[in-house]
């Protein structure tokens, strides 16, 4: 394990490089054939609107996935992440156009923790509503 | 109808192992679009001291959530899975999912509560490697959701 960043070189309120992602409906199929995850409602716009969603949304563990992307590409190595969790507050609405939708993800060092961690907070949103509600991950630092 | 509490700390026996494959994981970091080298070339991952590619740290949750089945699909529990979400989801890992790997769930019922009509469901699946060494803790929150009034 060998992140890049080291714990001295960083403070309370430190950002961490933001990233802007992409995802169209053709990320979704590519997604649900990757972790096997089949649920209508991430590909099927007729079926997703008779359960009451607004379109196809995308799959929680995909926008999960995303965000963590911040971390691992600050930290070096991704296996500096320790903890990680989230809460699916609102789903991203993958619309059926060539430029889908997009996910922003910025994050923060929230707190400085033993043994060379800290705590990041992270903030997902799209089209301007958060999407993931207490986003938190634990990094071990150089 | 709520769910029954006596069902909090009910642990499901362990799964067969699961083979962590190099070009699952592949095929995982493509589908989320994430090119660090750790998740393809095992030099890469070398070079950050792992003796393998690693999976990103979201791969897991096929392999939890599959094990998190034999909890969403006992008749005795009784959860209505049409009507759940995905509420929450927590990894604590010991060490990186990596190729070769062959893992083991154990999936427990850590809490159940209602609330306004919503049975809410956590359950723990604990994965470790042919070792028996701990490599990472899934804690997964459902929700299913209250019938509306009709």
């Amino acid at each position: 394990m060998t992140a890049k960043i080291s714990y001295a070189d960083v403070e309370v309120g430190t950002e961490l490089p933001a990233q802007t992602f992409t995802v169209t409906r053709a990320t979704l199929v590519q997604y649900a054939g990757a972790s096997g995850d089949f649920n209508p409602i991430h590909w099927n716009e007729k079926f997703a609107v008779e359960v009451g969603l607004p379109d196809v949304i995308a799959h929680g563990m995909f926008t999960m996935a995303e965000a963590i992307r911040v971390v691992t590409d600050w930290a070096g190595d991704p296996a500096a992440v320790v903890e990680y969790g989230v809460r699916f507050t609102k789903p991203v609405v993958v619309p059926n156009a060539e430029k889908g939708a997009t996910i922003e993800v910025s994050a923060k060092v929230a707190a400085k923790l033993d043994d060379n961690t800290v705590r990041v907070d992270l903030t997902a949103t799209s089209e301007g509503q958060k999407v993931l509600g207490m986003s938190r991950a634990v990094v071990r630092l150089a | 109808m709520a769910l029954d509490q006596s069902f909090v700390g009910r642990s499901y026996p362990p799964t067969d192992p699961y083979e962590v494959g190099r070009e699952k994981i592949r095929e995982f970091a493509e589908a989320v679009g994430d090119p660090n080298p750790a998740y393809t070339d095992p030099e890469a991952a070398k070079a950050l001291g792992h003796p393998d590619v690693i999976a990103p740290p979201t791969f897991v949750f096929a392999i939890t959530f599959k094990a998190a089945g034999q909890v969403i699909q006992d008749p005795q529990l009784g959860l209505d899975y049409s009507r759940v979400v995905h509420g929450d989801q927590k990894f604590a890992y010991t060490r990186p999912v990596r190729a070769g790997d062959r893992l083991t769930v154990t999936s427990t019922i850590e809490s159940i509560r209602s609330m306004a009509g919503n049975d809410i469901l956590d359950i723990r699946g604990e994965v470790h490697d042919e070792a028996g060494e701990h490599v990472v803790t899934s804690v997964t929150k459902l929700v299913a959701r209250a019938v509306e009034e009709g």
